[in-house]
């Protein structure tokens, strides 16, 4: 028997909602705990900062411009690599209960298998490619879904239709009637996906994902070796938890974010510094990608709605931190409470008021792409606790998995097993991470790629409909945390610039197979 | 005003060079019922006079009006009729390039334009599926 693995991902959860991170809005006793007895990571970043690359990423260990999954809407491979299918040849017990999201949510023909499990009323099923080796399906041997809702063909979603049909209209509705991203406001202050959600906390999905972990826990033999990945939908907007639990971070006394900037000619010159697209979405002169609402102009936002917004965001990481520790509760009841390796984080962020933004899109940037993760080893190695201060990347997921379970990592996987300390960092030369964005819907066409140094954040734009190629950012982290002023352009900065520049470039050229990119078949 | 990057209308479309006569390609979709058999997600299908019905794999059903089926250009234009859209037209042309020879090419054009894509992706695995049906119906000489 070796080490057993519990992945917690949440969705769109910034760096600062952790308390171990200095976060205050949310309480989250349970996560400040392990971050103290295992290894807390300052520098994490995504590969992208939308989900299906970023979640893409995870499962296999590569970029998205190695999976193939470049924008949201492209779905993974079916043959791609997954450390799923890995663990699962090693003899471990595969799980995936919450949100995969590996494929696209809008499946009007039921292409996906994510999206037909649970409209043949079962947890697996056999794709054609199962040889009884793989797992049921990227080499999990179980899984159930749930998105951020009650929408759609997901486990959660028909569970609720089935057993609770009366709180189905407590929930926000996603999309709109064009099944854009919905722009209707709610709550007090009419802040778009907010709503107050009459749903009972036990049948929401934060708990329902914790109840369903549980009892995939409560069934695997005590001798078993599993993984584990408990992927929570929150704090993703809609913001909609239960209103029973809304009081517990009243909006009225939030504090505005350090870096949201309270006038709009504050707002405007900072964002006038940066790349085009960033003023023109605002402005509402551009929609550049799916995931923000597409009738929703981000200059119209209130700082009462940024309150209302970042105290309902509290409120679920709160939900989320419970649940967790109901899950680690139940691990020691199993007598596991030594053996298991767990590992926290998000697939990326959400800006949350920074810049006077809301949602996400190609914005290279903290709120974005600085994440919560949270290494807590198997008590029974005796893990000495630390904090990593070197960059890392979510795509060292894999490795790091695989390395717990004691197995090799296979030539596909791109990154290597996160450090355990800055030592350990330093001397396998964690020095720098990447983020790709690439996306092309709605007659718009933008490719990003940002690489993040301890001192710096740079970022270029390729050519696309709003960039000619010519644009960048390049921020001083050491003397610019916030990110607000661009040094692109400083003549200061050239010789800095042209280093990254080449460490961007050798990020392109690295060696290894690439899958050919896939194809957009939904916006989601 | 315009905003950039909300086009009026998405129009989309995809191709594909198929190792069979044009005529061959054109017999696997000429017939309106016969698109459970190259429409993947499709299970099945009514049609009378020149509206047709879909059902898809997840229990959607689609109402859909024939504009045209015309076998000497080998052209096929439809609309999705559901009240979600506020325009569909789709179109499948199949142009022969040489004996053995031919290009099908499926296009969508809908409002909202988030349903075109939905569609448009689907008509991917259809240009496959067509694909080898014809193929798989050529024998080589």
């Amino acid at each position: 028997m070796s080490r057993k693995i519990l992945f917690i991902t949440t969705d769109q959860q910034r760096y600062d909602t952790v308390g171990a991170n200095g976060g205050t809005l949310s309480r989250t006793p349970v996560l400040d705990r392990l971050a103290r007895e295992g290894i807390r990571y300052e520098r994490a970043q995504p590969t992208s900062v939308v989900c299906m690359p970023s979640r893409s990423s995870m499962l296999t260990g590569q970029f998205p411009s190695t999976h193939g999954a470049w924008m949201n809407g492209v779905p993974l491979a079916i043959d791609a690599p997954s450390v799923a299918e890995t663990l699962h040849d090693a003899g471990y017990a595969t799980a995936l209960i919450g949100k995969a999201h590996f494929e696209p949510f809008m499946d009007p023909f039921g292409l996906y298998a994510e999206n037909s499990l649970a409209s043949l009323g079962i947890a697996t099923i056999e794709q054609d490619w199962f040889d009884g080796r793989r797992g049921v399906h990227r080499g999990f041997d179980y899984l159930e879904f749930a998105t951020h809702g009650v929408m759609g063909a997901l486990h959660y979603a028909k569970w609720m239709r089935e057993e609770h049909p009366e709180a189905i209209r407590g929930f926000y509705q996603v999309v709109d009637a064009e099944f854009n991203v919905n722009a209707a406001g709610g709550g007090d202050t009419n802040a778009p996906q907010v709503k107050y959600n009459a749903v009972p906390r036990e049948w929401y999905h934060t708990d329902w994902v914790a109840d369903r972990t549980i009892r995939w826990l409560e069934e695997q033999e005590s001798d078993r070796d599993w993984f584990c990945w408990m992927s929570f939908p929150d704090p993703h907007h809609p913001w909609d938890p239960p209103a029973s639990e809304v009081g517990r971070v009243p909006w009225r006394d939030v504090a505005l974010p350090e870096n949201y900037p309270t006038s709009a000619g504050e707002r405007e010159s900072l964002l006038d510094q940066k790349a085009r697209h960033w003023g023109l979405w605002y402005d509402g002169s551009l929609v550049s990608n799916y995931e923000a609402p597409a009738k929703w102009v981000p200059a119209t936002m209130t700082a009462d709605q940024v309150r209302e917004v970042n105290a309902l965001n509290a409120v679920e990481v709160e939900l989320i931190d419970e649940a967790i520790g109901r899950v680690l509760a139940s691990i020691e009841r199993k007598g596991w409470g030594d053996d298991v390796d767990v590992i926290f984080t998000s697939d990326h962020g959400e800006l949350q008021g920074d810049f006077g933004l809301l949602f996400k899109g190609p914005y290279h940037v903290d709120g974005l792409m600085r994440l919560p993760l949270i290494w807590r080893p198997a008590k029974a190695t005796a893990p000495t606790p630390s904090v990593v201060h070197a960059p890392v990347s979510l795509v060292s997921l894999a490795a790091t998995f695989l390395a717990i379970a004691g197995q090799p990592a296979p030539h596909w996987v791109e990154g290597a097993a996160l450090p355990i300390d800055d030592a350990d960092a330093s001397k396998r030369s964690f020095e720098s991470t990447v983020t790709e964005w690439d996306s092309s819907i709605f007659g718009v066409d933008v490719h990003v790629r940002t690489i993040l140094t301890h001192d710096h954040l740079y970022t270029e734009y390729q050519p696309g409909t709003v960039h000619d190629g010519s644009e960048g950012e390049l921020y001083v982290l050491t003397d610019d945390p916030l990110q607000r002023a661009n040094r692109f352009d400083d003549p200061a900065m050239v010789g800095v610039r042209a280093a990254l520049a080449e460490r961007l470039g050798d990020h392109e050229r690295r060696p290894g197979e690439r899958a050919a990119p896939g194809v957009l078949m939904a916006p989601v | 005003m315009v905003v950039l990057g909300v086009v009026p209308v998405a129009s989309i479309r995809h191709e594909r060079r198929i190792a069979a006569d044009a005529d061959v390609v054109w017999q696997v979709v000429r017939r309106p019922e016969s698109i459970p058999e190259w429409f993947p997600g499709i299970v099945s299908c009514t049609v009378e006079g020149n509206l047709r019905v879909i059902t898809t794999a997840i229990g959607l059903e689609m109402p859909e009006e024939i504009l045209a089926n015309d076998d000497a250009s080998r052209h096929f234009a439809y609309r999705i009729t559901a009240p979600q859209y506020s325009f569909h037209l789709g179109v499948i042309d199949v142009i022969a390039i040489a004996p053995g020879d031919s290009l099908c090419v499926y296009s969508t054009t809908a409002i909202p334009d988030t349903l075109a894509i939905l569609i448009a992706g689907g008509t991917l695995g259809a240009l496959e599926q067509i694909k080898r049906i014809a193929e798989a119906s050529t024998v080589p000489s």
